[in-house]
């Protein structure tokens, strides 16, 4: 073992970004330009006209998905203007985890998980804490049953990939024909779930058609998996190995929202996203072809030394942190309320319940982006939590 | 104790006091529409946009560096434009007017 922590996530892009500013990497033959500077990737992020969204679904993803879905995701793979609509339509409801009861829901989630981790004493906190975490929160997003979470959690980290983390259709599969059964049922039986909030949405003079309403639901379960499943892991991991930083959070209460938005920045847990490019463009002073594709690597933009001060270091009560890791401008993240709340009270519970932690084990996740490998996060990680009572 | 005056996209003028904290917070927490401090004020989200009217412009100040880029792609914003969340409440603010962009 050497003396590196293992909640360290160095930057692999820190040269590229300082020396040109972009890399290239390979997606299933179509090429991908990645632009890594923080004033670049938020200017090609507001630029839709040129920097689109709403290609083929599943292109602007990376790995691309094209082979593996035609639903497009919703408001995510659309446009201004209507997308613009579109986000209307959804906006409200993803702002209620700021609501006091559903924020009391959330809390009581967590602090049964963290109770439930503590009486076992050793575990592996990602299949047995953080992804029931995830799933159980996610009921209350959807406002269905928290029993719906043992489905979800049966399907394991990923909804998308598999164990070799090629993109799997099957998988894929279970998710769609689970929301398309969803959907039908809420269609007959109109509840106050979102799927029925979806299907009576006016959009355009008419209804949301069930191909809409399912494009914003697997947008929900997709987006918001294992990007909050990495944070929250990394986050202990961090507390693992920085005790000094869990008891800082008990004594100044107030600076959780700061080492919340710390997290998101250092950990970035989603490393980056793809646009289409309209025309022939420039970035970079390197020309881009129309129809090809450009990724915003907010992992990277997150660690740009010319905007933040000791960007490769964890300062948890940062208090000037212009970071992108929910995304910049039109398209940033619809699911952030949710989990800067899950995030938040994941942290204030532990703070208040675990007096220390020990890395028993731990496998890392390295993601490989052409010549790039980034730590996104554990595949396993084994910890042993103990109580301050 | 500063008096700061909030006019709301529906025309709306909600006056509030404040002695400590950001113009933000203060916003935030008296629920005024059109302010929502989403990342708790580290200049992050561009969700607490205002306008300074123009006579109050010398008591706000001017936008740093770091906020002015945040500001410069957001098509509401204009000279006057400045994130709420990088106003610290002291007295030099009292009698300001800020009108919630849109």
């Amino acid at each position: 073992m050497s003396d590196k922590k293992i909640s360290e996530l160095s930057c692999p892009f820190g040269y590229t970004r300082k020396e040109k500013g972009y890399g290239e990497m390979d997606d299933q033959n179509d090429p991908v330009t990645m632009l890594m500077r923080l004033k670049d990737v938020r200017k090609t992020a507001h630029n839709w006209q040129t920097f689109q969204s709403a290609a083929e679904p599943g292109r602007i993803v990376i790995p691309s998905e094209v082979n593996i879905r035609d639903t497009r995701q919703i408001p995510f793979e659309v446009d201004p203007p209507k997308h613009t609509e579109y986000r209307a339509l959804v906006e409200a409801w993803f702002k209620r985890p700021l609501e006091a009861e559903y924020t009391a829901k959330l809390t009581r989630q967590i602090e049964k998980a963290l109770d439930e981790a503590l009486q076992k004493g050793e575990l592996e906190v990602i299949s047995e804490m953080i992804l029931p975490i995830q799933s159980k929160a996610l009921t209350l997003l959807l406002n269905t049953p928290e029993s719906e979470a043992e489905t979800w959690i049966s399907w394991g980290t990923h909804v998308f990939r598999s164990e070799g983390e090629a993109l799997d259709a099957k998988k894929a599969n279970v998710l769609y024909d689970y929301i398309d059964k969803e959907l039908d049922k809420a269609a007959e039986n109109p509840g106050e779930d979102l799927y029925s909030v979806l299907l009576d949405s006016d959009f355009e003079g008419r209804k949301l058609t069930k191909e809409e309403a399912k494009g914003v639901m697997v947008l929900t379960f997709a987006g918001g998996r294992d990007t909050v499943i990495n944070a929250l892991t990394n986050s202990l991991a961090y507390f693992a190995e920085h005790p000094e930083s869990l008891l800082r959070i008990k004594n100044e209460p107030e600076i959780v929202g700061k080492a919340v938005e710390e997290f998101i920045r250092y950990f970035s847990p989603l490393t980056h996203m793809g646009r289409v490019v309209t025309e022939d463009t420039v970035v970079c002073e390197h020309a881009i072809k129309a129809n090809t594709r450009i990724s915003l690597v907010w992992a990277s933009a997150n660690r740009d030394e010319t905007v933040f001060e000791n960007p490769d270091e964890i300062v948890l009560d940062r208090k000037i942190n212009p970071h992108v890791g929910f995304g910049f401008s039109h398209h940033k993240c619809l699911g952030a309320t949710h989990a800067r709340q899950i995030l938040k009270i994941f942290i204030q519970t532990l703070a208040a319940k675990v007096s220390s932690i020990e890395i028993i084990d731990h496998k890392d996740n390295i993601e490989q982006l052409g010549e790039y490998q980034r730590k996104v996060g554990f595949h396993m990680l084994k910890l042993k939590l103990n109580s301050n009572s | 104790m500063a008096k700061i005056t909030f006019i709301t996209s529906s025309e709306e003028e909600i006056v509030l006091e404040g002695d400590s904290g950001s113009v933000m917070e203060l916003a935030v927490q008296n629920g005024v529409p059109g302010i929502d401090g989403d990342c708790g004020g580290v200049c992050s989200c561009a969700t607490c946009h205002v306008h300074v009217i123009p006579e109050y412009t010398t008591k706000t100040g001017e936008a740093s560096e770091i906020e002015k880029d945040m500001l410069e792609l957001d098509d509401n914003a204009d000279e006057y434009s400045r994130l709420s969340c990088q106003l610290e409440i002291t007295e030099d603010l009292d009698g300001i007017i800020l009108r919630v962009a849109k």
